[in-house]
């Protein structure tokens, strides 16, 4: 960021305010509105550490046992808590390992059609499932793969083969819940990549082509060197919230018979605080992801920057 | 212009047919919804729908169309769609405009001041509890406040008006404008293309969000289409789903949770292909920064 050095004049805040209190009064609503709804819950984050009372206000409730460490060593004893940080953790890294290359590998495609207007359908029509919502998705997966009504199993029962219980049975569950969010999300991703391919320089593509290079090693030689600080930022971040859970997929997806495979924290969160009412324990949980989730983006962005590339912030 | 050669061509069919497999893909599972949602229910119980509907007929969206309880949450999630909208893209505007003047002062501590929301958040249950603590629980203000400003779309919008020309402001002040009219008369005008972008995100993103209506709003009459949606699905409340649907035959319903999707489905797949050029260029102020 450049800084005006010119017209740096001294002012009596007195006269600043009075030039710029405009700016002050544009802002007030908006950091109103973080202090209330961004920065007022922490004070409900002691909760973590204290023993929930309905009766009694946040400050007045008694410390938990174990210097009030007692609900984070219950979480950590406890087997559904285990059961949803673990599966957190594979199923995010799961949706990066497959979900990650599936825009690239879209937008390194999309870049070689040579029909323009068959090109812009396409991406319109890749751009359509980040349109709908998880609910549903998750019904258009039930319709698709249901063991009887479900298209996909129809049609492998027509050709002679045995139904697969897709949504019922834990291996095949986790199979669709991250094939449906490769589907989501791979059009989208790709709008990303494709703008940092139309920044490469067109010389250096005339230059590889006038030293004999052939389309995929001009796809391997300079799109993707040209693309390369976008990939690393983007999959960094990914890494950084490796603990992070969204709620609105994995919920809409559960089902009772996979609960052991599908269950994240945000939806443990949910079940156990919100509708079992231990508020306590589940504060404790959600504060463990947030630390732990600041950390990782923490050390995301600092191996950014060691290896050359921009940080993320 | 080089003459291709025979590889090269066959190469750009190999892709050209690639793409139309991946369209397939994307497009299958809604036709097959819609295929469902037009078929007669005899068709139905027999498993016999794939992508073309047989013994078509209207008669499921007729059911939702005379459903009051559907033709409600439609209109009241329509209407907060709008209002959600229009007031987050007022305190975005509101937000990002200030911190674009390098003279503001305090714009350091400001700028930590929104990061940090972005990292760390407090956490479900004391966003749940604070809720409580201000009467929100049930009420519809809940499902439009605590999601009216996202700090990553004030950014995009920030990048995009650092694109626009110091000098414009500049001149505008020495002609004695105020930052107001700054903000009225040369920025809003100017960024119709972020606007629209971010106009969108909010409103897919309320059209489509579900969860805050699920842990906040314990009132039938506010839930937003998607939840009504998700426990008509999953079939909670099935006294309420058996009296609507009168005890009917299973086929009916099967067409008629296909219709009800699809009612849910249309209006945001109607307009975000007019909006292409616009997102294009709001996720790509997104992702680089400057």
């Amino acid at each position: 960021m450049k800084k005006n050095k010119v017209a740096k004049t001294r002012m009596t805040p007195r006269a600043y305010m009075k030039r710029y209190w405009q700016l002050y009064a544009l802002l007030a609503l908006p950091m109103l509105y973080l202090i209330i709804f961004k920065y007022a819950p922490m004070i409900y984050v002691q909760v973590a550490f204290k023993k929930y009372s309905i009766v009694q206000s946040v400050w007045e409730m008694p410390w938990a046992k174990n210097h009030g460490f007692e609900y984070f060593i219950k979480a950590f004893s406890n087997n559904d808590f285990r059961y949803a940080l673990r599966n957190t953790l594979t199923l995010n890294l799961l949706d990066l390992i497959i979900g990650f290359p599936a825009p690239i590998i879209f937008a390194l495609i999309i870049n070689e059609l040579c029909f323009k207007k068959f090109k812009r359908v396409i991406q319109t029509i890749a751009y359509m499932p980040h349109f709908l919502s998880w609910v549903i998705i998750a019904s258009l997966a039930l319709q698709l793969f249901a063991p009887n009504a479900g298209l996909v199993n129809m049609i492998i029962k027509d050709l002679g083969g045995e139904a697969i219980p897709f949504l019922n049975e834990e291996k095949h569950w986790v199979g669709t819940y991250i094939g449906f969010g490769v589907w989501q999300n791979f059009g989208w991703g790709s709008i990303v990549y494709l703008a940092a391919i139309a920044g490469i320089n067109p010389e250096l593509y005339e230059a590889a082509s006038v030293d004999g290079a052939g389309r995929f090693r001009k796809m391997w030689h300079v799109t993707l060197p040209g693309i390369k600080p976008t990939i690393v930022v983007l999959l960094i971040m990914n890494l950084g919230n490796i603990l992070g859970s969204s709620f609105d997929r994995p919920f809409a997806f559960q089902n009772p018979l996979v609960m052991k495979v599908a269950d994240v924290i945000s939806t443990y969160v949910y079940r156990v605080g919100i509708r079992g009412l231990q508020f306590s324990l589940t504060t404790a949980v959600g504060l463990f992801q947030s630390v732990v989730g600041v950390f990782f983006l923490l050390m995301a962005n600092w191996i950014s920057r060691r290896l050359g590339e921009r940080g993320i912030w | 212009m080089k003459i291709k050669s025979t590889a090269d061509k066959v190469w750009d069919w190999i892709f050209v047919i690639f793409c139309i497999f991946i369209g397939v893909i994307c497009l299958a599972p809604m036709l097959n919804l819609l295929a469902k949602s037009l078929s007669g229910s005899s068709y139905l119980i027999k498993n016999e729908i794939y992508l073309w509907p047989k013994g078509f007929n209207l008669d499921a969206y007729a059911t939702v169309l005379n459903d009051p309880k559907y033709l409600k949450s439609f209109v009241w999630t329509v209407f907060l769609t709008i209002v959600c909208t229009l007031l987050s893209l007022t305190m975005t505007t509101l937000c990002a405009y200030p911190l674009i003047f390098d003279k503001l002062k305090g714009r350091g501590f400001i700028n930590v001041f929104i990061t940090i929301t972005m990292f760390f958040n407090a956490g479900a249950i004391p966003n749940y509890l604070l809720m409580q603590k201000l009467n929100l629980l049930s009420h519809p203000l809940v499902l439009i406040l605590p999601s009216c400003l996202s700090v990553f779309n004030m950014i995009i919008m920030r990048s995009f008006f650092y694109s626009i020309p110091e000098s414009l402001r500049e001149s505008a002040e020495i002609d004695g404008a105020t930052f107001f009219q700054i903000l009225i008369k040369i920025y809003v005008p100017l960024s119709k293309p972020v606007m629209a972008t971010l106009a969108l995100f909010y409103a897919v993103g309320r059209w489509n969000g579900y969860s805050d209506a699920l842990v906040y709003m314990r009132e039938a009459k506010y839930y937003p289409l998607q939840l009504l949606l998700y426990n008509i699905l999953n079939n909670i409340n099935q006294v309420e789903v058996a009296t609507q649907e009168g005890f009917s035959a299973p086929g009916l319903s099967e067409s008629l949770k296909a219709a009800i999707v699809m009612f849910s489905t249309v209006p945001i797949l109607m307009i975000y292909p007019w909006l292409q050029k616009y997102f294009i260029h709001g996720v790509t102020l997104g992702a680089v920064k400057e």
